[in-house]
Parts: C-alpha cells; structure tokens; sequence
C-alpha cells in the first residue's frame, strides 16, 4: 500500500497546472529535438538548464525529464521518415522503420513507435516507483568507502559499454574527474587550476562541458559532411494499425520494454543501449530473421518500446544512488545542484514531493507525448523541411545565449567554445565524451568520498576491501573490465555496435 | 608515418600525457598531504599520474595496433563556428542581444557551403525578435537589448 501512497503523492504534486505545463513544456521541447537531427537531448538540457533557475525544483526537473523521454518519441519519426536517426538512440528504427515507409506504411510504422512508448513508459514508471525504495534504503547504510566504490563500479561500467577502445575511454573518465576539481578545494579552500580566473575559481560549469563536448562539436561535423534527407511524406495518411500488425508487435512492445527497463538501469546505459539490445533479441527470437530490415515491425516495436523504458529506468540510479549512469542523468546532477538538492537516497526521505512528482510526471508527460504527437506529426514534418544551413545557426544562438545567461558572464561563453574545439578533437581521435561528461560531474564527490574513508581508516587504503560491499563493488568493476578485455567477448561487443550502425 | 600504425590513439595518448603532466605540475603547487589526510594537491596528483599512465599505454600501443589514418579535418566550420559563438560572448556584453544575434548568425551561417547572406540576414532579424521575446519577455533573464537602452523598444530607456 506504500506505493499506492507514493504515487497518489506523485499525483497530487504532478497533476499541479505548474507542474503540468512543465511536463508539457519538456515533453514537447524533447519531442522537437528528437525529431531535429543535429542536436541531442544533452545539448538541450544544457541549454535550458540555465533558464530553469527561477523555477520551484520540482517543475525544473519534471521538464528536464520531459526532454530526455520527449526525444525518445521524436527521434523516431525522423528516422521512419528520413531514414536518418533524429537520436541516436534511433537509429536501429532507420532499418525496419524507413523500409515500412518506404512501403506505404509510415502510418504503421509512427504509430506502433508511439503506442510501444506509451507502454513502455506506463509499466517503466511503475518498475521506477518499486525498485527506487528498496534501493535507497540500500544506499542509506553507505559509507565514503562503499561511495568510493560504487562510483568505480558506475564509471568502469560506463565506460565498458562505451564506444571505441577502453583505455582511450578510461583516460577520458580520468580526464573528466580532473576537469571537475577545478576551482576551490572546499576542505582548504585552495583555488586549484584556476589560473587566477575568478570564473574558474567557482569551478568549470557543467552546462559548458556538456554543450560544447556534445553540442557545438557536433553542428561542426554535421557542417563537414552534410547528407542529403530524403523525405517520405506522402504515405503518412492512416495513423493505426491493422490487427495482423497488432498481433506482431505486441509481443516485441512486451520484450522491448522488459529489456529496456533492466538495461536502463546499467551504468553506461539508457535509452541508446536498450534499442540496440532490443533490436538483437528481436532478431534473435524472430522465426524469420530475414524479415529484418526489410521492414519487419518488431524492429520498429522492440527498440522503440526499449529506449522508452531505458530512458526512464536511467533516473533510477540517479535517484537512489546518486550516481549518474549516462551524459544526460550528469545533467541532472547539475540541474539538480543547481536547487541545492543533493542527488542520493537521502531525495527521497527528505524531498520525497519532489522524488515522487518526478516519477509520476513521467507518466503524464507520456500519456501527452501519444496524445499530442500522433496529430502533430503533419508539424513535425513540416520541421524537417527547414534546412539545416537555417537551423544551426538558431541552435548556436540559443546555445550561446543559455550559457551567457547563466551569470551574464562572456568568459563562459568563450569557456563552451573552447569545450566545443576540444570536442571536435575527441571526434576526429574517436574519444567519446560521455564517460568525460561523468567524470566530470563525478570527480568532487568522488575526491570528498576518498578523502572521508581514508580519514576514517587512518590512512589505510585496505578499508575499500575489506568492507564487504565495497569489495563486491570493486570485484564486479574487475570482473567488466576482464570480460571486456577477453578477447571472444569483445569481438561479440564489436559486432554489435557494427550491427547497430549499419 | 610508418611507425605509428594507430595515429588517432597516438595522438590521443600524447593529449591525455599532456594534461596529466600540467596536472601534476601545476598540482605541484598545491599542499599533498598524507593518505590519511589528503591535502588538495594528493587527487589531483593521482589523476595526474593514472593520465600519463593510460596516454602513454595508449601512445605505445599505436606503434604496434593498426588503426585508421587521421580524418580529414575542414577547418572551416570549426573556425567559423567555435570564432561567431566567442564573438557573441564578447559583443552581447556592449551592444546588447538584437545586434549580436544578427552577427552570430550571418556570420555562423557561413560556416555552410549553401551560405545564402540574405537568407541568413533574414533569419538573423527573425531570431533576434524570438530572443527578446522568449528569454527577455517570457523568462525575464536580465539582459540588455540595445546597445544604449535596456528596454524593449530602442527608444524606452
């Protein structure tokens, strides 16, 4: 009966007309660049991050989530309909999804995507209202030593699942922790790294770090190869699905969101990895696995439903934990810093408005998006027709402007420009700037937490393995690390991310 | 280039050397502590150290690991883009949000091989009025508008 408590107390701070306008707000900023290629949901969040200031806590978060769900919906119109991925988490949709189209079933194809969300969102934010409690009651009895741990654990996990070669992606995590000490040492009050910048002795934002890395970085290399868009509009007439496409997908719907939920709770995970996971198990259970890419509609229903549930089940380590798993929940540690609230168990006891309206406003916010987005898809279309060479510029501007706004500060802008060169580096070495990004926002705790447990073990560096969670954590790091290192299993990894791009 | 089999990792390698050897340098200035009382020098050097550890794996892996050769690398769009989005910072603070959206766009907008200077001018003056109407009117940020007047219309003061 407990979590019918907690939902009705959801209820009531979610369904406030503030706090439904947000959700609305957020759903649809999300929906909009999710079906804009070119820019993602972490560049959005930095964006608004900045105007969320004035806002209560509550409704800043209840739209900053909106965003990140929101954009799992866009993204899939644009990749039926133009066969390039709106998100990236999108883009296993492109290869079942743009040949329905192609076949006169866009309508199918959009609507399966929407009503596989809504599902998905519906059961995914039930599994968050479970899960999350037991979980923080867990945390509670962490110490600095288990937190030292855990953040290992979450970042190594981080980065096995990362693209591209491990050590280059470790050193990007170490990389990002020294960019997040930054400024002053709050236990001597050292201004470190600061180079006598005032700016820099408050410490390097988290909203520059994430715009430039993944904003500005990737408008100049949208920039170097522009792609033609082919647009599939004409088909797009009877937005349902007959009982024969029903009958298909729903089993995929159920899959999808069942795997997405355990793979957005992974480190490293959310959305992207559970469509990608989706779509292998699809194809592995299909009876006729030829059927995929040739317009199958458990490739569309699988993965859609996947990245659905894994994007909100993403929020449930964050929430408990305190520990951001990918780019976009490191925003919502800064969003969240922001109000002074602490990420960690301690949101639920001592915020649990906040905790509750937040898990609860994701299921409003999914219930509008399928409302809303099925009419408004003719809108959406009519979005994609502006060119690219209209549209950077605008996402430049308010970009530029949302870090300006932050503290009327030029320095911070030319801070986000000097990340968005560095970023386009990282792309040009294949270095992915997640596990940066969650270093990032990782490093000061991370220092706090070591500094408290060595203090506390008098020095003796030991005390991480002889507690026993702690050393459960540590072993599971190694274990990921050595799996991943084993040759046969990192071919397997290889071959899917091979699959998933081709 | 023969010896270097993996130019993206060894390059990337010699970045990460880098600043893990500023770290540990500039770090240096910084008081160590002991383990058991860190002072704020000791994490800073740890990472110093784990960096130039991992870049140098890295840098010497690529002797012996094949791997593409570097991308090519337009330096256009990164000039035009990263320089228009500096200049704004640099401009907003004087001659207010209307004039330095319209220079950041056109001259962002250049940074396209379709750059069309009318069509961006346009556009400039479209996104101009939407700043003001949704940071300035709607979100009530504190930002000056005009070069010589904070108020909305450029003869209120």
């Amino acid at each position: 009966m407990d979590l019918l408590n907690h939902l009705a107390l959801g209820f009531g701070v979610a369904m406030t007309p503030v706090n439904l306008l947000y959700a609305l707000i957020g759903a649809l900023v999300g929906t909009l660049i999710g079906v804009l290629p070119g820019i993602g949901p972490v560049a959005t969040i930095a964006m608004l991050l900045p105007t969320t200031y004035a806002l209560q806590p509550v409704s800043a978060l209840i739209m900053l989530a909106g965003i990140y769900y929101g954009a799992q919906y866009g993204g899939s119109t644009t990749s039926i309909l133009l066969n390039m991925p709106g998100e990236t988490s999108s883009a296993v949709t492109c290869l079942d999804g743009h040949q329905m189209a192609l076949q006169g079933q866009a309508g199918a194809a959009l609507a399966i995507a929407a009503l596989g969300s809504f599902f998905a969102g519906c059961i995914s934010t039930i599994f968050v209202a479970t899960v999350a409690v037991p979980l923080s009651e867990l945390a509670l009895k962490f110490g600095p030593a288990e937190y030292c741990s855990l953040m290992t654990l979450g970042l190594i996990g981080a980065v096995v699942l990362a693209h591209g070669s491990l050590l280059n992606a470790i050193a990007m995590v170490v990389l990002g922790l020294l960019l997040g000490i930054v400024g002053t040492d709050v236990n001597s009050g050292t201004a470190r790294f600061a180079f006598g910048i005032p700016e820099l002795i408050d410490g390097i934002g988290v909203v520059s770090v994430a715009m430039g890395l993944f904003g500005f970085a990737e408008i100049v290399i949208n920039l170097e190869t522009e792609e033609k868009r082919e647009l599939v509009t004409s088909k797009v007439s009877t937005l349902w699905l007959t009982k024969d496409q029903f009958k298909q997908a729903w089993p995929a719907v159920l899959r999808g969101t069942g795997l997405g939920s355990i793979l957005g709770l992974l480190p490293g995970g959310g959305a992207m990895l559970a469509s990608f996971g989706s779509y292998a198990l699809e194809k592995k259970v299909a009876k006729d696995p030829s059927r995929f890419g040739r317009g199958a509609i458990q490739g569309v229903a699988g993965p859609e439903s996947a990245n659905n549930a894994g994007a909100q089940t993403s929020f449930i380590p964050l929430l408990t934990l305190g520990i951001p798993e990918n780019a976009v929940m490191a925003l919502m540690v800064g969003a969240m810093t922001i109000h002074n609230i602490q990420p960690g168990p301690q949101v639920m006891t001592a915020n649990p408005q906040l905790f509750w309206g937040l898990v609860t406003s994701m299921w409003i916010g999914n219930l509008m998006l399928v409302v809303l987005n099925l009419p408004l898809i003719g809108m959406w279309i009519k979005l994609l027709q502006v060119p690219y060479r209209v549209l950077y510029p605008a996402i430049l501007l308010f970009c530029a402007i949302g870090v300006y706004t932050i503290s009327n500060a030029s320095f911070d802008v030319s801070q986000t420009a000097a990340f968005g060169a560095l970023g386009v580096l990282f792309v040009k070495l294949e270095c992915e700037p997640a596990p940066l990004l969650l270093g990032f926002v990782l490093g000061p705790m991370m220092e706090e937490n070591l500094r408290r447990a060595m203090l506390l073990s008098r020095g003796d560096p030991t005390v991480f393995l002889t507690r026993p969670i702690s050393l459960a954590m540590l072993i599971a790091a190694a274990l990921l690390l050595v799996l991943i290192a084993a040759p046969n299993l990192r071919k397997k990894r290889e071959e899917a991310f091979a699959e998933a791009e081709t | 280039m023969a010896i270097i089999r993996h130019p993206k990792d060894f390059f990337a390698g010699l970045i990460f050397i880098a600043f893990g050897i500023a770290a540990i340098v500039i770090g240096s200035n910084y008081t160590l502590g002991t383990a058991a009382r860190m002072g704020p020098g000791y994490f800073p050097r740890i990472l110093g150290i784990l960096l130039i550890l991992l870049g140098a794996a890295l840098t010497l892996r690529a002797l012996r690991l094949k791997g593409a050769p570097l991308p090519r690398w337009k330096w256009r769009p990164t000039l035009i883009v990263i320089g228009s989005v500096v200049l704004f910072g640099l401009i907003v603070t004087h001659i207010g949000l209307v004039f330095s959206t319209i220079v950041l766009i056109v001259l962002s907008s250049a940074a396209s091989p379709e750059f069309r200077p009318k069509e961006a001018f346009i556009s400039g003056i479209l996104l101009a009025a939407l700043a003001v109407g949704v940071f300035v009117i709607a979100l009530k940020l504190q930002l000056q508008i005009w070069p010589w007047t904070s108020g909305i219309l450029p003869w209120s003061s």
